[in-house]
């Protein structure tokens, strides 16, 4: 099992290395820079003075320097300071974390709460109306466009009901922001939930097939003894990955939900920050976001290794 | 007699409780609180060219003189004192004079003096060893000379010609005066003023702040105790939220003509204005490139140009016609209508104007054989596609056929700029309704705006003689001569100006939105709310 951590957490750092080459890479190729915009901004086209900002800001630097540059300041906890509002760049990022933390994680928690039972439901009343119900309401939750059914949301919530506000101020107590966060965290958790729905009937399904399973009908287990006994668990792996791909997408992809929503999060942030070529936010921003990825694909891992021995084993 | 008497103490009473009833209308306190369509860049007006800052800054400074809030036509006879108790002109119209107000307090307390002055405008001569990241309204003062200080109360700005104008560039909300002992950097970020409403925070993508300024110079203003301002970038989820109520107003010129009735069938009770955006859409042509060198070729499109269209399938026929200057009635410089359509290319007759339009094209050696390729290009924003897409669709009528090439935003004026177009859609915004503002920026040689190089010294010798001429009705003739020979040579063919609107709940009094700009009348001093 040490053996296996060891090289999980060398490919994390690995993996992490080959981002942050990525995505600065990536943002250097993507016409324009803050220079461009910010005259661009101004209706100015003056040449000199925007080389000025360039030198100002370390742009006319050949691409491996400014890397290098970054990297190490990285490296030593500096972020950097944003062209935009010229802020320490992790002053900007790290009050908008825990708002998207605190809507990702309800979106997962709504989705595996609505997605893992009603998939298991799904799977042991299959092909009853209950199943087709299901089915139905999981296709929908896949079909629907997250920013349309956020603007549903919106409009039945806000303008006809009046139950919520638009989301203006962070409310003092925590019960209040996860009540308030609770109506888009489901309206982005839908479609997860539709996905682990999904999932869960259909490696339900393949479980029940399975000869252990009649085996222990047999032996005259009760329904529920081998449904969550013996069938849910031996499901649950391909369960826990999607839970896995969708924690990271969730933290990654709540662009759409933070905009109609106007929560002032990361996601949004991000866009804004892009469209601004504001290269040390864009950079540590999706950084964090990978740091996030690799460390929830590395805690699957290690779930995978706790539920299955001959993973670990096989390592 | 008795009852003379009373008739005449009735009458007077009845007067004074009329004029003094607004005075006691007014209520003081609450929050103004409105959306922003977008996040500013910084909020240092000087630096940035666009409304998305000078809105919601606006209200921290103040300006030497300033546009009356409170009249909606914007003109040289409207402009009123600020930090400026007055000021005065010197014989020969080259040093205009500004007498200061004493006792104005900075926002951090420090007292404001003619140093600042001189301090504000070191920065926008580029003069300043501190100075601005960005500049885009020096050539508003390139006619300034020198900047000299009578005593701490006492300012004279030293022209090297005698220019009217200048006054309006001053009274504009693009002109507020910045402090000496704050850095450009820190103006960018936490802002200073003298203004009605000091600065709180502004918390980038999410909300700006501003609190009522207890020692306002201003007695009794403002009567708000503070302006919220709501930043968020989707267009649905503002209407919907202005719709709820969550808003006392929309953004400006938030609105376009076809949401404007959605949002007042939503909310009966919002009152919503359509006014202009003082922006307007132009047509960019290559001058130098072949077979655009060519004026007939560029007369020929121009006369392609079917103004009514553009209007009635974008503005629902509320745009109007309209030269280089915003039109009558609003605007203050506009030709008379007769004399805007007897300009080349204006004329009601399209087919007349059309068939001049092939004539010139099969001259060229075109026809619907043998059409003219071309790339029309224009920026990936909406207000620009739109209208490229209806000039496509028109030009095919003179055997030219476009091809839209949407270019990212960013990279739009180092494409302009460099010549690598042959047709473009452009936008230009005008920050003050006065040529010198305008024909200064887009249409004198060596302007940096004036994108597509078009150089004529005939016309820089017009507009070199408007600016310096002080009656305001001779100018005005000349302006139209320019107007003229603007759409005689096809400089930068207009299209038309944009309009949009603004909503507001009957609650919110006092909002007097400027008709010929929008960059001058958010100062929310005389803003109060009935509730």
């Amino acid at each position: 099992m040490g053996r296996y951590l060891i090289r999980r957490l060398l490919l994390m750092l690995l993996t992490l290395f080959g981002i942050s080459v990525i995505i600065f890479v990536l943002l250097r190729i993507v016409p324009g820079n803050i220079a461009d915009i910010l005259f661009d901004a101004a209706g100015m086209v003056s040449a000199a003075d925007k080389h000025k900002l360039e030198v100002e800001l370390g742009l006319d630097q050949p691409i491996v320097i400014q890397y290098l540059h970054w990297i190490g300041n990285l490296a030593r906890g500096d972020f950097g300071y944003t062209y935009v509002s010229e802020q320490p760049a992790l002053q900007e990022i790290l009050p908008r974390i825990p708002v998207t933390a605190k809507l990702a994680g309800l979106a997962l928690l709504f989705s595996i709460l609505l997605g893992v039972p009603l998939g298991i439901l799904s799977a042991v009343r299959q092909d009853t109306a209950l199943d087709y119900v299901l089915r139905v309401l999981s296709l929908s939750g896949l079909s629907l466009p997250s920013f349309w059914l956020g603007l549903l949301i919106l409009m039945g919530f806000v303008q006809y009901l009046g139950w919520i506000p638009i989301y203006n101020e962070k409310p003092a107590r925590l019960l209040d922001e996860l009540l308030l966060l609770s109506i888009p965290a489901a309206a982005v958790g839908f479609r997860s939930s539709a996905l682990v729905m999904r999932l869960t009937r259909s490696s339900m399904l393949e479980v029940l097939r399975q000869d252990y399973i009649r085996t222990a009908r047999a032996k005259g287990a009760s329904p529920a003894a081998v449904n969550y006994d013996h069938a849910l668990r031996n499901a649950m792996l391909p369960i826990i990955t999607i839970i896995g791909i969708e924690a990271a997408f969730l933290v990654g992809g709540l662009i759409v939900t933070e905009t109609v929503f106007n929560i002032p999060g990361v996601a949004r942030f991000l866009v804004d920050a892009i469209r601004w070529r504001d290269y040390p936010v864009v950079q540590s921003l999706v950084m964090f976001v990978a740091v996030v990825v690799v460390s929830v694909n590395f805690l699957v891992d290690m779930t995978y290794a706790v539920l299955d021995p001959r993973i670990r084993y096989e390592n | 007699m008795g009852l003379r008497l009373f008739a005449v103490a009735t009458t007077i009473l009845t007067g004074a409780v009329l004029a003094a009833q607004p005075a006691l209308a007014q209520k003081h306190g609450g929050t103004l609180k409105y959306y922003h369509r977008d996040n500013p860049p910084t909020a240092s007006i000087h630096e940035e060219a666009t409304i998305s800052t000078v809105n919601p800054f606006m209200a921290v400074f103040n300006n030497l003189v300033l546009f009356d809030q409170s009249k909606p036509r914007e003109s040289l006879d409207t402009i009123v004192p600020d930090l400026a108790e007055s000021w005065s002109w010197s014989e020969d119209g080259k040093r205009l004079t500004f007498k200061l107000r004493q006792g104005v307090k900075w926002h951090d307390g420090k007292p404001f003096t003619a140093k600042d002055v001189g301090c504000t405008f070191d920065l926008l001569l580029g003069k300043a060893k501190d100075g601005l990241r960005l500049n885009p309204r020096q050539v508003w003062y390139q006619n300034v000379e020198n900047v000299r200080l009578d005593g701490d109360f006492e300012v004279t700005l030293e022209l090297k010609e005698p220019q009217p104008s200048l006054l309006a560039m001053l009274a504009s909300g693009y002109s507020p005066m910045y402090p000496c002992h704050v850095s450009p950097r820190e103006m960018r970020g936490k802002p200073i003023g003298t203004g009605p409403f000091r600065f709180v925070e502004f918390r980038r993508n999410e909300v700006i702040r501003l609190a009522r300024n207890p020692d306002y110079w201003k007695s009794g203003r403002p009567y708000l105790d503070a302006i919220e301002v709501r930043i968020i970038p989707s267009r649905s989820t503002r209407i919907l939220a202005f719709v709820a109520g969550e808003f006392d107003m929309t953004y400006d010129i938030d609105v376009t003509i076809p949401l404007m009735k959605d949002v007042q069938s939503q909310a009966p009770k919002a009152i919503c204005e359509l006014r202009p955006t003082g922006v307007y859409s132009n047509l960019l042509v290559n001058r130098e490139a072949a077979p655009f060198n060519d004026p007939k070729l560029r007369r020929a499109m121009a006369l392609a140009i079917d103004r009514k269209s553009f209007d009635e399938i974008l503005g629902q026929g509320k745009l109007g016609l309209s030269g280089a200057m915003q039109p009558l009635p609003e605007g203050f410089w506009g030709m008379p209508p007769d004399a805007l359509k007897s300009l080349p290319g204006y004329s009601d007759d399209m087919e007349k104007r059309l068939a001049e339009a092939q004539a010139i094209m099969r001259e060229l050696g075109y026809g619907p054989d043998k059409p003219l390729r071309v790339k029309i290009s224009t920026r990936d924003i909406g207000d620009y596609r739109d209208p490229a897409v209806i000039l496509i669709d028109q030009l095919k009528k003179i055997y030219v056929e476009g091809e839209l090439e949407v270019v990212d935003t960013t990279l739009w004026h180092r494409k302009v700029t460099r010549g690598d177009y042959s047709v473009g859609m452009n936008l230009t915004g005008i920050g003050v309704d006065d040529p010198d503002v305008n024909f200064g920026e887009n249409y004198t040689c060596h302007s940096e705006r004036n994108y597509n190089h078009y150089c004529n010294p005939e016309v820089d010798g017009l507009i070199a003689a408007q600016s310096r001429e002080p009656d305001i009705n001779k100018r005005k003739q000349l302006v139209w001569q320019i107007e003229r020979k603007l759409a005689e040579d096809v400089a930068r063919p207009v299209i038309h100006f944009l309009r949009a609107a603004n909503c507001w709940y009957p609650h919110v009094k006092g909002l007097v939105l400027h008709q010929n700009s929008i960059y001058n009348d958010a100062r929310y001093e005389d803003v109060w709310l009935d509730r």
